[in-house]
């Protein structure tokens, strides 16, 4: 037998080339699910649709990885989705000293080469801790 | 059905430590035999007697059986178990269960890696979902060390300490890579590689290698004259990277840790001794809470108060552990072979007076893999 259909990786990626974040959810339960998976983590639940993230999320953690001068460092964050899941990205259209935990922020999808990535930037400019 | 750890019926008779800190010219494989030969020496053991064979070599898959071959035996039992540097005190704990069910009578452990000399690095393996985010290990514990500042107040000075009083042991063994002088200002100043966490707050990145033998407690004293008894182990997983960590200040050892307490039958008050594996200076913090030494958020404070250092209420890593002594790329069999040591009052540093119970405990991954195991003397059983 051969499958037919991709895997739910395979789907995500394709989303996010088309510019679209996508998570998924258990119909059942109305929970929201990231990374991606073939069932629920836990219940085991399989009737998982895609859905739309909203997008806005906030920092639970960050760190900026040093780099050999004179390149700059660069930041990598933990953001809580509004929708519930936790997942690693990074902060664009922020100073890295400018970033901290509990900062909104709002997911933007941007190119890299081919690659498309996720990632967010501050839902308020400038704006203190 | 609940069945009951074998509590005391088998025991570390002996241990060695190879190549510590540059073996150039040495493969991960000449290493780790070279300890086995020393640790087997040590338990008055001849080669042939070995019938449980357990080893985890990072670039090597099937290590189990490059290590059988390479050793030229025939193990009745062979473990290969991967879950990263806290693999050994799981190899401990199926050893334990393998000796007393009759699966094998003699087990040898094993590791050996050289990635100072080889320039070969151990990182995290990729997820489509953190790669394009370029999270290198230690920015992976730094993203726990910088909530745990958040939730708790920890500061910088208190993973300091955890480096100088790591240092202040190593400064006692003769076997220790790094033994000069260190200070918390030292720290304070040093590089920062992922903030909040500078070099000083990241383990050494050595070559070397480890190797403990055990048996039923009925033969040990043949082997040994003070045996380390196990009398508890237990591990647990929560994730493999750090996003997906349920909670950053909160790890597995929460879990492990009361488990191999209670198949011990003894609490954090009863322990002389802590190994805790060392990979940055957070860790150490992250698992004297989640074991019970103190409250939750109340590591930092109590690092700082000299509790863990030479003459401290608690001493821990007293080999100098990941930070000062040793680290090639896993540290944890390191940890229970010096916990062994300071049972069997044979260590290479500082011995610590009257010790009765000591606790070894492993970290894997991303602060993913926790795994627990309480040796005790004789008196202990």
């Amino acid at each position: 037998m051969r499958m037919s259909t991709e895997g739910p990786d395979e789907t995500f990626r394709r989303f996010l080339s088309q510019g679209r974040f996508m998570i998924q959810r258990s119909v059942a339960t109305g929970a929201a699910i990231f990374p991606p998976r073939v069932m629920a983590p836990r219940s085991g639940e399989t009737d998982l649709e895609w859905i739309p993230a909203g997008g806005r999320a906030v920092v639970h953690s960050f760190t900026v990885v040093a780099q050999k001068p004179p390149r700059e460092g660069y930041n990598i964050c933990l953001v809580d989705l509004e929708e519930g899941p936790r997942l690693m990205s990074r902060l664009v259209e922020v100073n890295n000293s400018e970033i901290y935990i509990g900062m909104a922020v709002q997911a933007l999808i941007i190119r890299d080469g081919e690659d498309s990535v996720l990632v967010f930037k501050p839902r308020v400019p400038g704006a203190p801790p | 059905m609940s069945g009951e750890f074998p509590r005391g019926r088998s025991a570390i008779v002996g241990g060695a430590t190879f190549g510590l800190g540059e073996a150039p010219g040495f493969s991960p494989l000449e290493l780790a035999a070279s300890a086995s030969v020393g640790a087997l020496a040590d338990a008055r053991v001849r080669l042939d007697q070995v019938d449980g064979l357990f080893i985890c070599l990072p670039e090597d898959q099937l290590s189990g059986l490059s290590f059988a071959e390479y050793l030229g035996l025939r193990p009745r039992f062979t473990d290969n178990n991967r879950t990263g540097g806290s693999a050994f005190m799981s190899h401990a704990v199926s050893a334990a269960l393998a000796l007393d069910a009759g699966l094998c009578d003699v087990v040898l452990i094993a590791y050996g890696a050289v990635p100072r000399t080889s320039k070969s690095f151990i990182g995290p393996s990729g997820t489509s979902y953190e790669t394009p985010y370029k999270p290198t290990l230690v920015a992976s514990y730094a993203l726990a060390a910088r909530r745990h500042m958040h939730e708790y107040g920890t500061t910088q000075e208190h993973l300091a300490s955890v480096a100088v009083s790591a240092r202040q042991w190593a400064k006692h063994n003769p076997q220790a890579f790094m033994r000069t002088e260190l200070t918390i200002a030292d720290c304070l100043a040093s590089r920062r590689v992922a903030s909040p966490l500078g070099v000083l707050d990241c383990c050494l990145v050595t070559d070397g290698a480890a190797a403990i033998v055990m048996t039923r407690a009925d033969r040990a004293k043949d082997h040994c004259a003070r045996p380390a008894y196990v009398l508890g182990g237990a591990a647990a997983t929560t994730h493999r990277f750090i996003a997906a960590m349920p909670d950053l200040t909160r790890t597995a050892a929460a879990d492990s840790g009361p488990r191999a307490f209670a198949h011990a039958k003894l609490g954090p008050a009863d322990v002389d001794v802590a190994q805790l594996y060392d990979a940055f200076t957070i860790n150490p913090i992250l698992f004297l809470e989640d074991l019970g030494f103190c409250r939750k958020g109340e590591g930092g404070p109590f690092v700082s108060s000299g509790a863990i250092a030479p003459g401290g209420q608690l001493p821990v890593n007293t080999n100098g552990g990941g930070l000062s002594c040793v680290h090639p790329g896993m540290y944890g069999l390191f940890a229970l072979e010096e916990a062994f040591r300071q049972v069997s009052r044979t260590p290479r540093g500082l011995a610590v007076p009257d010790v009765s119970v000591v606790l070894a405990h492993g970290n894997g991954g991303v602060l993913s893999s926790q795994a627990t195991v309480i040796l005790g003397a004789e008196g202990t059983l």
